[in-house]
């Protein structure tokens, strides 16, 4: 394919996602309105706390470190949404939903920290290396078993992974508890598990490690993402579980065993969901606190992320980078404005984020949009020509319709 | 795993013994069971001997009917049943018996278990209304928060709690009518309209709470959800200490299972609502309004589940605090799938769940450090009464599949 045709190919499949997102935005918007607070002046607030000014030349001097700094923070937090945002989209691909990375990241949180606070004296790299296997190994075995009832129980996977969310997060509130088995020994008192030593940190290359920089676990997340586009489209097994997510009587029909695709597909989103917590507690949080478990949000954010990269792997990273941008750029850390209570700009970004979802969940509003200009006569194509144009004709590109085709759904 | 695709092998019981598998696998089930009970109130035996004994033979029979390959899933189930009365004979008996007593004083159990159970019976309710409509409602948990808070916020500003009531559920009901334009009209992904709905449910009440009330917090004067004391009961052993003093939002959840089975097995509205959620071409074909019929019983399903969010609030903490529901819209989601569709399944699995939350939470007698283990409980009974006992349940043939009129 020639870059031009790939280029338009990309474009094509960004569009609606496009107009979506800036139809989110005005949406929110009009609840700031509502609530007598200015929209642009706080939008341009909270874009200056994401750091993505960095990208400006004329931003420069002081203005520049503290939008770098800024980016840093950005970026740490994009790295674990693309991995919990893989983690949902692998799932989609194969017609499940799994809202269960919550717990697949909490599963992961305990094992990598467990695994990196003990067996003193290994290689410290070996030994970053084991943490992260068997952090996602754990993970996988732990969101197989939600495959597993599906496979062969026939459970909805919806009712398993939640149950299994919340068996992970107690368990791990057990374990990191006030006399709990992985309580820190310094800990004294405080639900908190011992501290990984400094010489196990997934180094930082850009920004002062002292100030939380941006660490590797950028690459590690974006590699997931090669891997995830790899399996889906190189291998037998994302042939197979494209296949299943298109129509499961028609893979059985064809020999493929769905059962074990269901398994298999929900062990690999529970690694991708594994390898968020290895990013997040080697990067930079060192250690795991009950409440790190309780406040986290990241997997479940993870959906909107999939959902909004329409599942595929590219997709994802770019709605990563969106989510972990709004995120930054609304934490009371990061946000400097005086048109809004800094308390109330994370409500904020889960009210963006509700409407991109929302809007994500049917395409007619985004193609009714881009149809308007025909229909006021200023030419352009028809809502049946944007159809064509915009909408990916693979199916299993939009896999979560997926859900909808399978007769065992809610 | 790709054992699954070869034929069970060939019965080696006799077709005769067969016909008995399932009553004998139950039967053990309930000898598994009762191992355990012996420990406990008002037995409370101090020797683990028995229980030990019969949850081995439970066990054993377990086996013996996992080899009639239709009961295997009742041969599992048993085997695992016997097994687990066995250490929890051995920890009821290594407590005291004060312990053992004060935990599992069964009246309180009963009460505190009612209010654990009571919003998801409201949400489930809800749930069981959309779902056979053919609407899939995954937003319930958010529409449980918009109760929450609405009930809150209207309680306060009218100073009467059936006002806060009647507020929060016509918010349930506003968030309702979105999931319908968006999942019925604009035939978008249900399951990903529900999602929508749970974060902007968060988003939005956690919005207007700071924006509102700030860091104070909702106010400690506001007119609760009453409890009603029933005249009579009240002091009569057990049953005044679990139904003597109950809020009157528990009572009214309780009375509305079987209106709503009623309304939903025995009236022309409800056949008609059912015949929407199964065959929505045909129901249209003789004359009914598909779309109408959904859009209601969604409305009615968010204000149902907010219902229970006014309850969660203004009836039994006194208070709203940021993203309070927690999840249990998502277990009233599983009550749902649980119960099988049907409003008396699902105050079952309600029950279920409600009790084992509040015997987790009275377990911190027994240790305290294990206590937060204890409740992880009621998630890992709900998931092991979806997956084990209760088999295949079977959705609404049309549910979460929008319909398009011809």
């Amino acid at each position: 394919m020639s870059i031009t045709a790939t280029l338009s190919r990309a474009w094509r499949a960004s569009v609606i996602p496009l107009v979506t997102v800036v139809l989110a935005f005005i949406a929110a918007g009009l609840v700031m309105i509502l609530t007598g607070t200015d929209p642009l002046s706080t939008y341009g607030d909270i874009f200056n706390g994401t750091g993505l000014n960095w990208l400006f030349p004329w931003v420069t001097g002081h203005a520049r470190a503290d939008a770098a700094q800024n980016l840093q923070l950005t970026l740490v937090a994009t790295a674990p949404l693309i991995l919990t945002g893989l983690s949902v989209a692998f799932a989609f691909r194969v017609g499940l939903f799994n809202i269960g990375a919550q717990g697949q990241y909490t599963v992961g949180a305990i094992i990598v920290v467990w695994v990196a606070t003990s067996w003193n004296g290994l290689n410290p790299v070996l030994h970053i290396v084991i943490s992260i296997v068997l952090a996602a190994v754990v993970a996988g075995l732990w969101a197989a078993i939600a495959g597993w009832l599906k496979a062969h129980v026939g459970t909805h996977e919806v009712i398993s992974t939640i149950m299994l969310n919340w068996i992970a997060i107690y368990v791990a509130q057990y374990l990191f508890q006030e006399g709990g088995p992985l309580q820190g020994k310094q800990a004294l008192g405080n639900p908190v598990s011992n501290t990984i030593a400094n010489n196990m940190h997934l180094p930082v290359f850009w920004g002062n490690p002292a100030l939380q920089g941006l660490d590797v676990g950028i690459f590690l997340s974006l590699l997931a993402a090669v891997a995830f586009w790899a399996i889906m489209h190189r291998s037998t097994l994302g042939y197979e579980v494209r296949a299943v997510g298109h129509n499961p009587d028609a893979a059985r029909g064809a020999g493929i065993s769905v059962a074990r695709n269901y398994i298999l597909t929900m062990a690999i989103c529970g690694a991708f969901a594994g390898l968020a917590a290895c990013v997040d507690v080697l990067g930079w949080q060192f250690n795991v606190s009950g409440a790190d478990i309780t406040t986290s949000q990241v997997g479940f954010l993870g959906i909107a992320v999939a959902l909004l990269g329409r599942n595929t792997a590219i997709g994802t990273v770019f709605a990563a980078l969106l989510f972990g941008a709004l995120e930054t750029g609304t934490s009371t850390g990061n946000l400097v404005s005086t048109s809004l209570n800094p308390e109330l700009a994370p409500q904020l970004t889960y009210v963006i984020e509700g409407l991109i979802v929302l809007l994500v969940s049917t395409d007619v509003i985004a193609i009714r949009l881009l149809g308007l200009p025909r229909k006021f006569g200023w030419g352009g194509p028809t809502t049946a020509e944007i159809k064509e144009e915009y909408l990916p004709s693979d199916p299993a590109m939009d896999a979560s319709e997926g859900l909808t085709t399978e007769p065992g759904s809610l | 795993m790709t054992a699954t695709a070869t034929p069970p092998p060939a019965p080696r019981v006799e077709p005769r013994q067969a016909n008995y598998a399932k009553q004998v696998g139950i039967g053990a089930a309930v000898l598994a069971g009762i191992a355990w009970i012996l420990t406990l109130p008002p037995i409370t035996l101090r020797t683990p001997v028995p229980s030990i004994a019969l949850g081995l033979l439970a066990a054993i029979i377990g086996a013996l009917v996992l080899r009639e390959p239709k009961q295997r899933r009742l041969g599992g189930a048993t085997i695992g049943a016997g097994l687990i009365a066995v250490p929890l004979s051995l920890a009821m008996t290594n407590q005291t018996a004060a312990n053992v007593n004060e935990v599992f004083t069964w009246s309180a159990v009963i009460a505190s278990g009612l209010t654990f159970a009571t919003p998801l019976i409201f949400a489930a309710l809800g749930g069981i209304i959309s779902e056979r409509s053919g609407v899939v409602n995954i937003g319930l948990e958010g529409m449980m928060l918009m109760g929450c808070y609405f009930g809150i916020y209207g309680a306060d500003i009218t100073s009467s709690w059936v006002l806060g009531l009647a507020i929060g559920m016509a918010a349930g009901a506003l968030t309702g009518l979105v999931h319908a334009y968006f999942s019925i009209s604009l035939r978008a992904n249900q399951v990903v309209s529900g999602t929508a709905i749970n974060l902007l449910a968060v988003g939005l009440t956690g919005f207007l709470f700071v924006a509102h009330y700030g860091d104070n917090g909702t106010p400690g004067t506001l007119p609760q959800v009453p409890n009603v004391t029933l005249p009579g009961i009240d002091h009569v052993a057990f049953f005044g200490g679990a139904i003597g003093t109950t809020n009157v939002l528990t009572w009214v959840s309780l009375l509305l299972v079987p209106v709503v089975w009623w309304f939903l097995f025995r009236t022309r509205a409800g056949l008609r609502l059912r015949a929407i959620g199964e065959q929505p071409r045909a129901a249209s074909t003789v004359g009914l309004k598909v779309i109408a019929t959904r859009y209601a019983a969604v409305i009615a399903s968010g204000a149902f589940a907010a219902a229970g969010g006014v309850y969660l609030a203004d009836g039994f903490d006194g208070s709203f605090n940021f993203d309070m529901t927690s999840g249990r819209g998502f277990i009233a989601l599983a009550a749902v799938i649980f119960g099988k569709w049907n409003p008396f399944g699902a105050l079952a699995a309600a029950l279920l769940f409600g009790l084992s939350t509040s015997l987790a939470f009275r377990m911190e007698t027994f240790s305290q450090t294990l206590s937060t283990l204890f409740q992880a409980l009621p998630y890992v009974i709900t998931l092991i009464a979806v997956a084990g006992v209760i088999g295949r349940s079977r959705p609404p043939a049309a549910s979460g599949i929008p319909y398009v009129k011809e």
